[in-house]
């Protein structure tokens, strides 16, 4: 097949997304081998690519199907309930100490359950049209935080027990998740490794399916329901396949989240932190994966950074995301910067698009 | 005009919904057929008791005064809407409580009277929207691109330019479809439907903002459209030239009842389809 121009673009956008990816772990990993590291930033690995999943993912429902979404940190929510469940299980009952084993089984297993739970939500909500699912998946985000402040779960005698509100739980069996203290006594098992192997794997699955059948009926769907709809495409069908993509690769950032720290709590999972994915998502271009990974890595850095700047580090960060917004998105500015970058394009191309 | 000729094979036949079907297509299930169609808006009657039949090959032409309900009676046929009375067989299958999507691969297709092209798609693109049922591969394949992926890709893409290579238009498969000029749009949207492989093509006013030569264009298309694939095609148009030249059969509505059936002569000559256009005691021509 004779390489055109569209897919060329294509092509170079996707080879620069994973170059950049891959690049970045390797001079990270040296940096981690040489201790030229600082403790904040390798404390930040993790979480960094935890970010990055859940911006990539939300992007394939906000930027590529369409759809707003307001309840993403309730799929990560999810999956670092599941996540530190089923690590602790595997640990406690199923005896398998082996922690990347764990790690795997827990991702896997926080994926699917976040999964069925998107699903649950899209099946009806998806059918709508209009503003339901933000409504809709708001309200999830806020029913799952209540329902994980008053889920308790055990496990004792090789058995699991869990109940709402601590009732008829046994005494002496060990919580893995103990009501509003969250999930307790996680062995943090999460690595760094993981965790890149995770952002491949998300964008993998994210640059594939865009540049698919499916990807193409997704983005037909966005751009003119009716017209897909009249070609014969399952416009449901494939806003759920984008939604419940997106609901298992939140599940798996979030079991990766979990297992990184000793305990997790509900607060960690409010509507805040969902609208803090969507800052990521529209700072780095809507439909634009390789945006959602540069914005989720500096927005998730700037804070530790500007912990110096102690009380007022939460207005530095509003005008640096006003500053943003107004540098990428100002006409002026824009074409400004296009002149500058003129000469080292031999022709104008549209750029910066996962399409 | 070449198209002339095929009005000589045209003529009334007594079938149950009198309908103007070509003797070529008589023997043939009929392609199209609605019986008794009808639409309320809030109790508006947009569209009433609406039979037409369209033979399997046939060009046949909606008209009527502004607001007549031609766009609605698409829809119908479309599902956009579902009818509050009568039923629309396609192939002698009874669409009831089918959606868009399903329609359409039962086998119409059409193009809009906006023009509703995937805008920041490539022309080759939105024709591959178009083959989305015909050539298909599963999710799946295409996150792990799979050979089948490999394969039907490459399928898609050898069917997408054979397409647009009839109309003209391969070197344009790379363009953003949206910086098209607007006749080569609603040429796009043209082999867009053709690409989903229908039995009846609905053109909703394909000459609209057309100048005479690409009108012109559009009138030998359409009939080669018809040689070529062997469908049905059923078009809206305002341009009388362009429904007199290529339809065989005209179907006249006004306030969303049929007022007129029949060939290109007998439309024209018929007085209650000049008074509809023109209104009462005046002569001239439609």
């Amino acid at each position: 097949m004779k390489l055109t121009k569209a897919k060329r673009n294509k092509l170079i956008y996707n080879i620069v997304t994973f170059a950049l990816v891959i690049g970045a772990f390797l001079i990270l990993q040296s940096m981690i081998a040489n201790k030229t590291i600082t403790r904040s930033l390798k404390g930040q690995l993790v979480p960094i690519c935890c970010w990055i999943v859940m911006a990539v993912s939300l992007n394939l429902v906000i930027g590529i199907s369409g759809e707003l979404s307001l309840g993403h940190a309730g799929f990560m929510s999810v999956g670092a309930y599941t996540g530190a469940v089923v690590s602790g299980l595997l640990m406690h009952v199923y005896d398998i100490q082996d922690p990347t084993l764990r790690l795997v089984i827990a991702i896997v297993a926080g994926g699917l359950l976040a999964g069925i739970v998107g699903a649950l939500i899209g099946i009806p909500v998806l059918r709508l049209r209009g503003d339901y699912l933000a409504i809709v998946t708001l309200a999830f985000g806020e029913i799952i935080r209540n329902l994980v402040n008053v889920l308790y779960i055990g496990t004792g005698d090789g058995r699991l027990y869990g109940s709402f509100l601590n009732k008829k739980l046994p005494e002496g069996i060990t919580m893995l998740v103990d009501g509003a203290k969250g999930a307790v006594k996680i062995k943090p098992i999460s690595t760094f490794t993981a965790g890149f192997i995770l952002v491949l794997i998300t964008l993998v699955v994210v640059l594939n399916l865009v540049n698919s059948r499916a990807g193409r009926a997704i983005k037909a769907c966005r751009d003119n329901r009716i017209a897909a709809e009249s070609m014969g495409v399952n416009v449901t069908k494939y806003k759920m396949m984008a939604f419940v993509t997106a609901a298992v690769l939140a599940g798996m950032a979030g079991a990766l989240y979990g297992l990184n720290s000793s305990t997790v709590v509900p607060t960690q999972f409010t509507f805040n932190q969902s609208i803090n994915v969507l800052v990521f998502v529209v700072l780095g271009g809507l439909g634009n994966v390789l945006g959602s990974v540069i914005s989720a890595t500096l927005l998730t850095i700037l804070p530790e950074m500007l912990r110096a700047f102690a009380d007022y580090r939460m207005l530095v960060y509003a005008v640096v995301l006003i500053l943003v917004m107004i540098f990428t998105n100002n006409p002026t500015i824009r074409s400004f910067l296009n002149r500058l970058i003129a000469p080292f394009k031999r022709k104008e191309t549209t750029g910066g698009d996962a399409q | 005009m070449s198209q002339q000729k095929h009005h000589s094979s045209t003529k009334m036949v007594p079938v149950p919904t009198n309908s103007i079907v070509p003797e070529r297509d008589i023997n043939d299930i009929p392609v199209l057929e609605t019986r008794h169609l009808g639409i309320e808006f809030g109790g508006l009657k947009a569209v009433d008791d609406f039979n037409l039949t369209i033979g399997r090959t046939e060009i046949a032409g909606l008209i009527g005064p502004n607001g007549a309900g031609k766009t609605t009676v698409f829809n119908l046929i479309t599902k956009v809407y579902e009818p509050t009375s009568g039923a629309t067989l396609i192939n002698g299958r009874d669409l009831h409580g089918l959606g868009i999507a399903q329609a359409s691969k039962l086998g119409i297709a059409r193009t809009f009277q906006n023009i509703r092209l995937f805008d920041n798609m490539t022309v080759e693109e939105n024709v591959r929207i178009g083959l989305h049922n015909n050539i298909k591969y599963d999710m799946f394949s295409g996150i792990l691109r799979l050979p089948r992926y490999w394969i039907q890709e490459n399928r898609q893409h050898e069917k997408a330019l054979e397409l647009l290579h009839i109309f003209g238009m391969e070197n344009l498969a790379d363009e953003r479809a949206g910086s098209l000029p607007y006749g080569v749009q609603r040429r796009l949207e043209i082999v867009r439907a053709l690409a989903t492989n229908p039995k009846l093509l609905l053109l909703d006013e394909p000459a609209a903002g057309m100048n005479p030569h690409e009108t012109e264009e559009l009138m030998e298309n359409i009939a080669k459209i018809r040689d070529q694939f062997q469908i049905a095609i059923l078009l809206i148009e305002h341009d009388m030239n362009l429904v007199m030249g290529v339809c065989e059969g005209i179907c006249v509505l006004n306030f969303g009842r049929v007022i007129a059936k029949g060939t290109a002569t007998e439309i024209q000559q018929n007085p209650v389809v000049i008074e509809a256009y023109l209104g009462k005691k005046k002569e001239g021509q439609a």
